[in-house]
């Protein structure tokens, strides 16, 4: 096949992995979230258990009138949504779904992953400017403050999985958590990282994941109820759907990550190598699905944090536990 | 700004001051149409990053004239406007007024009647504070306990809607007693007068659920490390604050100060129940969360007291026609879900007040905003304004 076709299929399979996990997920949010709070959520659109409902408001928004508010800085304005969204796509890029599934295995992919995500804080940085709204500003600068606190605990949590795992390729990271810990007669017994010393990292890589993604409990750059909207207040139409999109592309994405690097990506154990070729990609979106659940489970059940309180967070214990657990990793790849 | 530009002498230890760099605050206009501010409320602040520095509040786009409009109309009218005063409590806002017109014209409600003023006064306390509790925790930015506290306050709402036929406005107390017919039948007949039938078993079901909801409230938001972190030291008021701006009501309670009218005034024969007036002593946001949650249990309480040993006897006592109330003047106060309300009421004699002043709760709640400030940052704001819980509709009239 020549690149070209090649490449053309990966960036569709790509798109459409994000664009339909993302609406997935958005479902999942409109209706778990509507059960966790006795109601029914979307039961029209579709005919059954409202699935269309997602759809349904994407084409509604897609219908708005694209806005741009009277002195705004209007080509930051514009490209803000685009900046956020190529930073959630980019993360796609470098998830193995199954061994050979995969749209570009990096060497350095954890480290990409990682440094493309941070994108999207740019993003809306961008938009929060540029909006010309005080309360978008707020919002913004709020977004990047946080990105400072939370990017710094989220790579040192990868710094020990990388220690422990002797790469910084992803696909490297989920095979080294196929090597076996112990064995049980003739059965060989893996496990992901969560269950052998990355706990703890694993803790920290979720809540850092939260802070990032900017959802309840550390929703403070959107924050409806003091900054009616944050920095999509002046967003509609087209531009409004892509930061909603990247909200839960995104979600998917550190789901993604946290999956590749604490829960083993598409290795199950007890499966053999083949088994695993087939139904990699089934196991790695259950997990994927399964930590998005969470996601949609702390943002239904808490309030939200203050801006000071997450910051106080991230650097009296987050980075002080992250920075021990690189020498507690490393300490015992040292002495084993 | 340092000593130099204020023309004082200049320091060594300026110096260090002086570098850093002039970033002026801005001005943020929040509201009137802003989803915490309850209305139509807006908020000046001058926020210099995320703290505020200073803060005027601008009331009076609900303004609708009640004063004036009650000089044009007589006493029965009257009832049915003054219940959108504050309209998280409509029944509780007509109470004190049938009160002062009672003493006016010195005719004194049947004490069934008196029972079921109580009855529907706490249901309404009940139903206001769990208002509280589902926009309070939605502030802070939870929107569950919204769902579960809207969801067991229809419970109470359908009970009010039962005996008066109203949900927020009942329109339901008359000068000498409260409306003869409840839920349909005939006026001549004793048996219809009354109060529709399983009432008190209702009721008491709506008691037990109601006391779950609290328990579910505890489990859900009174625990919560992110709620406590929220709530806990911020928006302090002084028992010294609460006189000097005439706070009232559970805002009063959670900073120490333990007045209750239903304690200190026999507009409703609040004496021959047994219930506890909750109180706190930090005056801060989650004290007064926490005055509010153990308020609905003391009104859940006094409901089950009151429907349990409900007096017979008529709905009504003998009132003329026309009511003429001589002249006179009275002002009557009762305790509201947000405070102590109260009417001033100047009679000329015949069918129409001279002039009614209405003492509303929020008000003098609201007034105190600006002192609360002092270092809170943004989402404190929200967290001080969702604390003090004010209706808009109470505060402009």
């Amino acid at each position: 096949m020549s690149f070209a076709v090649l490449l053309t299929i990966k960036v569709l399979a790509v798109l459409g992995l994000m664009i339909g996990g993302a609406l997935v997920v958005i479902f999942a949010e409109l209706k778990i979230g509507a059960h966790m709070q006795n109601r029914m959520g979307p039961y029209f659109a579709g005919g059954r258990f409202g699935w269309a409902q997602p759809l349904a408001d994407g084409l509604k928004f897609m219908q708005k009138e694209d806005l741009v508010p009277d002195g705004a800085d209007e080509r930051v304005y514009k490209l803000a949504p685009y900046v956020v969204l190529m930073g959630t796509v980019g993360v796609f890029v470098v998830l193995p779904l199954s061994p050979r599934f995969v749209a570009r295995d990096l060497d350095l992919g954890a480290f990409y992953a990682l440094a493309i995500s941070s994108l999207t804080t740019l993003g809306v940085l961008m938009a929060g400017w540029s909006s010309n709204n005080k309360y978008s500003l707020i919002g913004g600068l709020r977004a990047a403050a946080q990105l400072i606190a939370y990017e710094l605990p989220l790579v040192l949590a990868v710094v020990a999985v990388a220690i422990q795992a002797g790469t910084l390729s992803i696909s490297g990271i989920i095979e080294a958590q196929a090597v076996p810990v112990f064995t049980i007669g003739e059965l060989n017994v893996a496990l992901p990282y969560i269950l052998t010393g990355q706990i703890i990292g694993f803790a920290i890589f979720f809540i850092a994941s939260i802070a990032e993604l900017s959802r309840i409990p550390f929703d403070m750059p959107i924050a409806e109820s003091e900054l009616t909207m944050g920095f999509v207040t002046e967003y509609s139409s087209i531009r409004f759907t892509m930061f909603f999109l990247a909200e839960y592309a995104g979600m998917l994405s550190m789901s993604a990550l946290a999956t590749a690097f604490y829960l083993g990506g598409y290795q199950l154990p007890g499966l053999s190598s083949t088994a695993i070729e087939v139904l990699g990609p089934v196991i790695f979106i259950s997990k994927v699905f399964l930590l998005s659940f969470v996601f949609i489970w702390l943002r239904w059940t808490l309030p939200r944090f203050r801006e000071d309180q997450l910051q106080s967070l991230a650097w009296r214990w987050l980075i002080p536990a992250a920075l021990l657990n690189i020498a507690i990793t490393a300490t015992f790849k040292v002495v084993f | 700004m340092t000593a130099a530009d204020q023309g004082g002498t200049v320091h060594i230890s300026d110096a260090a001051v002086s570098v850093e760099l002039d970033t002026p605050g801005m001005t943020l206009n929040i509201g009137p149409q802003h989803p915490s501010t309850h209305g139509v409320l807006r908020l000046v602040a001058r926020v210099d990053g995320e703290r505020v520095s200073s803060l005027e509040p601008v009331i009076g786009y609900m303004h609708r004239g009640y004063e004036k409009l009650v000089e044009v109309r007589n006493y029965a009218q009257i009832i049915t406007l003054i219940n959108r005063i504050d309209w998280t409590a409509g029944y509780a806002n007509e109470v004190p007024f049938v009160v002062a017109v009672e003493r006016l014209t010195d005719i004194e409600a049947p004490e069934r009647a008196q029972y079921i003023r109580v009855i529907l006064t706490e249901m309404t306390r009940v139903s206001a504070h769990l208002l509280f509790l589902s926009s309070f925790p939605l502030e802070l930015g939870a929107s569950t306990p919204l769902m579960y506290a809207v969801r067991d306050r229809e419970y109470v709402l359908e009970l009010i809607e039962g005996v008066t036929g109203g949900r927020f406005h009942p329109n339901f107390n008359r000068v000498g007693g409260v409306k003869p017919v409840a839920g349909g039948g005939s006026t001549t007949k004793k048996q219809s007068q009354d109060l529709p039938a399983g009432f008190i078993a209702a009721t008491n079901a709506m008691v037990e659920r109601l006391r779950g909801t609290c328990i579910t409230f505890d489990d859900l938001v009174s625990g919560n490390e992110v709620f406590l972190a929220r709530t806990k030291g911020v928006g302090f008021i002084t028992a010294e604050q609460v006189h000097q701006y005439g706070i009232s009501g559970p805002n009063a309670r959670a900073s120490g100060v333990g007045f209750d009218v239903r304690k200190h005034e026999n507009y409703l024969p609040y004496d021959k129940f047994d219930f506890v007036i909750p109180t706190e002593t930090d005056g801060d946001c989650y004290a007064r969360y926490a005055v509010r949650l153990a308020e609905i249990r003391e009104s859940l309480n006094i409901i089950e007291q009151a429907v349990n040993d409900l007096p017979g006897g008529p709905l009504r006592s003998k009132v003329p026609r026309i009511l003429k109330v001589p002249a006179g003047e009275i002002y009557v106060r009762g305790e509201n879900p947000k405070g102590e309300m109260g009417y001033y009421i100047v009679s000329e004699g015949g069918r129409i007040p001279y002039r009614v002043k209405i003492r509303t709760a929020s008000y003098s709640n609201l007034a105190v905003l600006p002192e609360l400030m002092d270092g809170a940052l943004m989402p404190d704001l929200v967290a001080i304004l969702g604390s003090l819980d004010f209706v808009l509709g109470d505060v402009d009239r």
